[in-house]
């Protein structure tokens, strides 16, 4: 075991799958001598040179095109993708092409390509740097979709994913690079990376989160608990599939269900899970669902971020909500 | 089985300058079939024999005659959609009768005549046509990726194939198909980039068949398609492509480069589409019916028989055989086409991951379970 930060987590784990499997290779912008702009990547290149590690031109489409090529090929190309709002010139290459081919070919061509994407705010960046693109990709048939939220996860599932013969969407909540865990590079009985973990085990309310939020809803939980409330947290981890199974475990203990994420609320994740968590069991549920989200604004400019992004007061009131407890929606006055 | 005509001895490429002039059309077979010198090229196809000429010849008949029993089979709405290759038979034969096996096809959904080349199966060829299927043959069979759809992604699927070709030490090739609308995508521009900067062991080969459905070149490029790759770095060759002797020539010429480590060549087959973008499109709407008589002059299968003639090969026998073969190809395609019933319904949710996802596993028994009750069901 190490003490490593999250962006550390993922650097070690990959060096692992290059050592592991000489048919990895990396492809991105300033991936090398930089190390990637979030260093996630640093001495990589060194390491395993730039026929590896390799620095591509300035253009997403190109990068996932050629990993796409790479595949053909018998390779296991690892993207970096910059910045979450720069996947968009690849979402062509990454839907109609690295998603569709295993269909497309009757299982005959496999693309075990890994899509890293440092995604989310609250690092008061500017446009285009804090996006959560992730439900378009869980929207996404034949892709596979997860995010860590601490540096063991980060290790563990970027091997993982790297691993799975399907193309995976690896989403790094770049705000939490710097938070530090203990590592463990045995992770021969580790858990499956499409498995959710309860986080943080309560009676009276499941709260889901993903990737950044994880470390804020427990904070919550930990809020609430100091109000008698017990709230139980799941990081999903994985987005296509959702573990709904332990979800729906926990719901039916608790009877309650918030979901919260930083993307926009339409069409998202907490749509997904609330809509299949009261499918699956209805006559559990005390409440309606709730959702704590970002709204439904493209991602505003950095001294507007905090009203944008959930936070633990917003967890809280939903938590309210779904206890009934006064709350937001129900007025103060009462 | 595949169709190959590697080129026969060890030469060098001729020192010529490709990124010069690629505004200089490379014939070596005029439109009556006279066979021209070219200093530069000749060397390419010297050893082109008798019997080779003849093969080429039945080749593209046989592609012409396999595109006309696909559109045939479309009217008689045994296929639902068939893109015709008509007019464009030297440039798809040419080109893919000098490849070898191992090395690797990525086209769009035209190039059904270097399928055929490939040794794709010929019900495999209508299979996606039909409706049955995204694909026909396995790519590793053949070498030679599912046709892309989307236009231009596939040459960057060659080129990150090619890198992958360099790093293994080996040089097999891989060669990219695409028509003059595609160079307007920027995926064949990043491609580019990305082939030049690599070094990649690719060939670009554009037929600039003139049209993208009703849109004309002139659309897409305000000068020679063939001019944009030396902006990249990449050099570039401009070839009558109706003139299977030049397509073949050229072809070998950045076959041998990317070989050699030299990395990309782009070629531009100037060609012209004979039939429709499709069954579904209507040309009279927008060709110029003087333009394709013009055109049709310049035919590529005729013009190989005029020289077939003048040598004295095109004998009553090598009609006969030609005939025969393009026949049994024919009727091959047919009764496989007629062969393909829809697949079981269960098989939607096939090979969309290489092993289960939950979710979709979900709805995979749920749709089971509610097929399962309907009356006369097995269950």
């Amino acid at each position: 075991m190490t003490q490593l930060s999250l962006s550390a987590a993922i650097n070690s784990g990959l060096r692992r799958a290059l050592a592991d499997d000489p048919k990895v290779v990396l492809l991105g912008e300033d991936i090398g001598k930089l190390g990637g702009v979030f260093r996630v990547t640093d001495g990589l290149q060194n390491e395993f040179g730039p026929e590896r590690v390799i620095d591509t031109p300035l253009a997403e489409a190109g990068i996932m095109g050629t990993a796409v090529g790479l595949a053909f090929r018998g390779y296991r190309p690892v993207v970096e993708i910059q910045f979450d709002g720069f996947i968009y010139p690849a979402f062509d290459q990454i839907v109609a092409q690295v998603a569709k081919l295993h269909y497309r070919t009757g299982g005959n061509v496999k693309m075990p390509i890994t899509i890293r994407v440092p995604y989310g705010g609250a690092i008061g960046a500017v446009e285009h740097h804090s996006e959560s693109p992730e439900a378009y990709f869980a929207h996404t048939a034949g892709l596979r979709v997860v995010s860590c939220s601490n540096p063991q996860d980060a290790h563990t599932m970027i091997r993982q994913a790297i691993s799975s013969d399907d193309p995976v969407l690896f989403f790094e909540p770049k705000r939490r690079y710097w938070v530090k865990g203990e590592v463990s590079e045995d992770i021969s009985g580790a858990p499956s990376m499409e498995s959710a973990h309860v986080v943080h085990e309560g009676t009276d309310v499941t709260l889901a989160a993903y990737g950044p939020l994880v470390i804020t809803a427990r904070d919550a939980a930990l809020a609430a608990a100091e109000e008698g409330i017990s709230v139980e947290v799941i990081d999903l981890r994985s987005l296509s599939p959702v573990d709904f199974a332990t979800v729906e475990a926990s719901v039916r203990k608790t009877g309650r269900l918030v979901i919260t994420h930083e993307a926009q609320q339409s069409g998202g994740l907490g749509a997904e899970v609330a809509a299949s968590i009261t499918e699956r069991c209805f006559f559990y549920l005390e409440a309606a669902p709730a959702r704590v989200t970002g709204f439904d604004v493209p991602y505003p400019a950095a001294k507007l971020e905090e009203h944008f992004l959930p936070d633990l007061d917003r967890i809280l009131d939903a938590v309210d909500r779904v206890m009934g407890r006064q709350n937001s929606l129900t007025g103060w006055s009462a | 089985m595949l169709r190959s005509t590697p080129v026969s001895d060890d030469r060098t490429t001729t020192d010529f300058d490709l990124l010069g002039h690629p505004e200089d059309l490379v014939q070596l077979l005029t439109p009556t079939g006279e066979r021209v010198a070219d200093p530069a090229y000749d060397e390419w196809v010297s050893d082109v024999s008798d019997e080779q000429l003849a093969s080429l010849y039945e080749d593209m008949v046989v592609a012409r005659r396999l595109d006309t029993e696909a559109t045939a089979l479309q009217r008689q709405g045994q296929l639902g959609l068939w893109p015709p290759l008509l007019g464009q038979e030297a440039a798809q034969i040419g080109s893919a009768r000098v490849l070898r096996s191992d090395d690797f096809v990525f086209s769009s959904y035209r190039e059904n005549g270097v399928a055929y080349v490939r040794g794709a199966d010929l019900t495999d060829m209508v299979r996606v046509w039909r409706g049955v299927g995204h694909s026909g043959w396995n790519p590793y069979e053949i070498g030679m990726a599912t046709p892309a759809v989307i236009i231009g992604a596939q040459t960057l699927h060659a080129t990150g194939y090619a890198i992958g070709c360099k790093h293994d030490g080996v040089d097999s090739v891989a060669i990219t198909y695409f028509g003059d609308g595609a160079t307007s995508q920027g995926d064949v521009n990043e491609a580019m980039v990305f082939a030049a900067s690599f070094k990649a062991p690719v060939v670009f080969f554009c037929q600039n068949n003139q049209w993208a459905i009703s849109e004309p070149v002139g659309l897409q490029a305000a000068r020679p398609i063939a001019d944009r790759a030396p902006g990249f770095g990449i050099p570039s060759m401009r070839v009558d492509g109706n003139d299977v002797l030049a397509v073949m020539a050229v072809t070998r010429v950045a076959l041998d480069r990317a070989r050699r480590g030299e990395g990309p060549t782009f070629i531009e087959a100037v060609t012209y589409r004979m039939g429709p973008h499709t069954t579904s499109d209507d040309p009279s709407r927008y060709v110029d019916p003087e333009v394709e008589a013009a055109w049709a002059a310049k035919d590529p299968i005729i013009r190989l028989q005029r020289l077939l003639e003048s040598n004295g090969l095109f004998t009553d026998e090598l009609q006969a055989s030609v005939t025969a073969k393009a026949d049994a190809v024919a009727r091959e395609m047919r009764d496989g086409c007629h062969s393909l019933d829809a697949p079981e319904a269960l098989t939607v949710f096939d090979h969309v991951y290489t092993t289960p996802h939950s979710g979709l596993e979900r709805q995979k028994s749920q749709y089971a379970a509610y097929l399962a009750g309907f009356e006369g069901s097995a269950s």
